[in-house]
């Protein structure tokens, strides 16, 4: 059924080379764990995009319950943990997810620096993956925010002290970031639409830029 | 059959158990996700408290408009919602009809119209309906107005939830 289907459309849209060009590609000896154990460091990056994944569906599945209002916030992830089927899991995924998805970046980067996949040709996608890193580090920031209990608040109330702390543009940044004068209803709706469509959206341009890269370029060579 | 049909190489027996763990893994993944989103639509409807809405002293044989509140409590927010019901004695009975139309949710009036007295009038699409409830054969509702689940203590009336009949 399937097949047939699949051989339809594949006969009017010759789809199949579409699909091959992204699917084939070579592995070389040097990065499969089936031929050296210690390959598995290769695996990193398709860990963190794996993270990356689950943190995008589960946080689309919970902006189904969340609201970003000041007086509602804190309701709101109170009755989706607890009071909504599975709502436990979905915000766990979301909440330990954030941390993970550091944690593989981290090593995916190390196993970068280690093996030299740095060096020219690739210098760009190194560049590419710091872009990635601070994305990374300001989804975790302004995501941090949207619970709006005490832990959310003075995580902020001190992020943007930090941002105040830089010379002459300081005050500047944290106005702007924080809405106002305040840290309240302002900064609550603007950290929930950068956590969900600025930061996303620049986190999938990059991390298409990544790939196509990895594709043009292959995979680094051995050591 | 055929005895090439059976056979299973190397390559597909790998790529099925890949598939297969692949499966395994993506709806251990996707399922509390797709649970959490349905929860809404498979949650029973709650209970719902008696309200007091009126005195036996006030009703007539004539449908009367009653308007109270109900406590409605919405996710994580609870407020009082007004709600209204259309109540009349019937010998020692008492109806409480709900004004809710049952053609697309209008709300019907007792004797809304001048030109069809002794009935609910929902001005939406002339959906009419005689006294008991039961819509008129002809007019756009498809079946009665709701009843209110109704409760006599002390003299009052109370009202708990609309039923279907
Ligand atoms: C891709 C990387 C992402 C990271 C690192 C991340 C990080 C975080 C963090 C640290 C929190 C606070 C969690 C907690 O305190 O329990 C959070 C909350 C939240 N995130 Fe994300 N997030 C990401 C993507 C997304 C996306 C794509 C969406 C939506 C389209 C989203 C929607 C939400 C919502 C609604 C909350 C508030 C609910 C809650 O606190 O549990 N997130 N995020
Ligand atoms: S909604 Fe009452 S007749 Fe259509």
């Amino acid at each position: 059924m399937l097949q047939k289907i699949y051989d339809w459309v594949d006969e009017r849209l010759d789809i199949t080379p579409m699909w091959r060009d992204v699917a084939d590609h070579e592995v070389p000896e040097h990065v499969n764990p089936a031929h050296h154990f210690s390959a598995f460091v290769y695996c990193f990056g398709g860990l963190t995009f794996f993270v990356t994944v689950i943190q995008i569906l589960s946080g689309m599945f919970l902006t189904m319950y969340y609201v970003p209002d000041i007086i509602h916030a804190y309701e709101s992830v109170y009755f989706l943990q607890n009071e909504v089927t599975h709502g436990v899991i979905v915000r766990g995924m979301h909440h330990w997810g954030a941390s993970l998805v550091i944690v593989m970046m981290f090593l995916h980067t190390l196993r970068v620096f280690f093996t030299g996949s740095y060096k020219k040709p690739r210098e760009l996608n190194w560049v590419v993956g710091v872009l990635m890193f601070f994305v990374m580090l300001g989804l975790g920031f302004t995501g941090y925010l949207l619970p709006w209990d005490m832990k959310a608040y003075f995580a902020t109330v001190v992020g943007l002290e930090i941002a105040e702390s830089v010379p002459v543009v300081g005050g500047f940044a944290k106005a702007l970031l924080a809405g106002g004068e305040i840290i309240g209803a302002q900064t609550l709706t603007r950290f929930f639409a950068i956590h969900v469509f600025f930061l996303p959206g620049a986190l999938l341009g990059l991390l298409a830029a990544h790939f196509i890269m990895i594709r043009k370029q292959g995979i680094s060579g051995p050591l | 059959m055929e005895e090439k049909k059976h056979k299973v190489s190397r390559r597909q027996f790998l790529s099925y158990c890949l598939m297969g763990v692949g499966g395994f893994m993506a709806a251990g993944m996707i399922s509390p996700m797709v649970r959490f989103a349905l929860d809404p639509a498979l949650e029973a409807g709650g209970e719902s408290d008696f309200v007091q809405v009126t005195t036996l002293d006030d009703l007539t044989e004539e449908p009367q408009r009653f308007d109270f509140q109900v406590e409605v409590e919405d996710a994580w927010y609870t407020s009082d919602q007004p709600r209204s019901a259309w109540i009349y004695r019937e010998g020692d009975e008492i109806v409480a009809l709900s004004p809710t139309c049952t053609h697309l949710g209008c709300t019907v009036n007792w004797e809304g119209h001048d030109d069809h007295p002794n009935q609910f009038y929902c001005p939406c699409h002339h959906g009419r309906f005689e006294k008991d409830g039961v819509n008129i054969a002809g007019t756009p509702p498809t079946r009665p107005l709701d009843v209110y689940e109704v409760e006599v203590r002390d003299g009052s009336v109370y009202l708990g939830r609309p039923m279907q009949r």
